[in-house]
């Protein structure tokens, strides 16, 4: 029976190793990307994307996200509520990870509707995470309707479809997609307060991280 | 006295099988939960063969019970058999075009290269043919 011992210590010993693994890999992922940081990878700043937030605040949050991502949309409302919160000391800047089918679509939608001002790009991408049940089911996404949703939003439909195909859209996608992968970003959303990957997915680590940033950021 | 060897090493073989199917359901779990490398459709027809194959051994251990080897075989068999598809997919040999996955990872994308040549369905080819071996090996002994 002493034999069977061994089993109970080899598989102690494996989901050890698998726990240790774990975390020198994220370690070293996270070593990387503070590397990238330090050494000041443009990844980190991209002023040509959508943001949100006085231009001095000290802390940055910087999110990829997917219009098509359903945890992006549960995000949405207390994210937006966090930078009320922090009453102008977080500057949040979205960048695109179109992951799902269809969502680049989405992406060239929202860039066009930034092209018409501020609010309206706001208004649009609410709009487009409010029916993002209807138009982004995974197995069969409808990009195009969500054209259906605009009402209410200030977008002038017309030149946003025309504008949507302007070269400077593709070019910001690409470029987020080239950030992505420098950041190896392969989950929505993914977000980066002050280029440090947030350490507790969820939002209450959001939450946490930002204050603790803020605290940093504003004591000196 | 002389079984007590023979059982001994029965119970060896099995403890390696065993071991094999932790290390690969444990690897391919950090593939997928550690690295974020999402499985392909292939990747889950293995892991479909190798995870319950930890469960078979681990109850044929405790205690030691070799029927565990009949049940295992045709598992490991099916298993082999997928990843060796895989292989020849990523070698070449079966065309692009007869590939099951048509939407989101690709099965012929070479994801992760050790040496060169080490992919993760040789890795999976590997630990079901070593399983394999294992349990013919001890099923021949037990026939004697």
């Amino acid at each position: 029976m002493k034999k069977q011992y061994i089993v109970v210590v080899t598989a102690a010993l494996a989901v050890l190793a698998f726990g240790l693994g774990a975390y020198l890999y994220n370690a070293k992922q996270a070593e990387g990307i503070g590397r990238l940081l330090h050494e000041g990878n443009a990844a980190f700043t991209r002023p040509e994307s959508p943001s949100l937030g006085p231009k001095e605040a000290k802390v940055e949050l910087m999110e990829f996200f997917d219009p098509a991502c359903e945890s992006c949309r549960e995000f949405y409302p207390y994210v937006k509520n966090m930078l009320k919160a922090s009453e102008g000391k977080v500057r949040l800047t979205l960048r695109y990870a179109t992951l799902h089918r269809g969502s680049d679509y989405v992406a060239q939608v929202l860039e066009a509707a930034r092209m018409q001002g501020q609010d309206v790009y706001w208004n649009t991408l609410e709009a487009v995470l409010g029916a993002q049940p209807i138009w982004a089911d995974h197995s069969n996404p409808q990009p195009q309707r969500v054209w259906d949703f605009m009402a209410g939003t200030g977008l002038d439909v017309a030149r946003a479809r025309q504008d949507m195909n302007d070269p400077r859209i593709a070019a910001l996608l690409k470029q987020d997609a080239a950030d992505r992968a420098t950041l190896n970003v392969t989950r929505t959303p993914s977000f980066f307060i002050n280029g440090k990957p947030l350490k507790d997915f969820g939002i209450e680590g959001l939450r946490a991280q930002l204050r603790s940033e803020m605290r940093t950021a504003y004591s000196k | 006295m002389t079984t007590e060897p023979v059982k001994s090493a029965h119970w060896n073989m099995i403890f390696l099988c065993w071991l094999i199917a932790c290390v690969g359901t444990l690897g391919s779990l950090f593939f997928s939960e550690v690295m974020h490398r999402v499985p392909c459709v292939l990747c889950w027809y293995q892991r479909i063969f190798m995870f319950p194959l930890l469960f078979i051994f681990t109850v044929g251990l405790f205690p030691f019970d070799y029927r565990c080897i009949r049940y295992a075989l045709p598992i490991a068999v099916t298993g082999w058999a997928v990843a060796l598809y895989h292989c020849l997919l990523y070698w070449g040999f079966i065309p692009k075009s007869l590939q099951p996955c048509t939407e989101g990872v690709s099965c012929a994308d070479v994801k992760l290269e050790l040496y060169g040549f080490v992919t993760i369905p040789l890795l999976s080819l590997l630990a079901f043919t070593l399983i394999i071996a294992l349990l013919l090996a001890a099923r021949k002994g037990l026939k004697k």
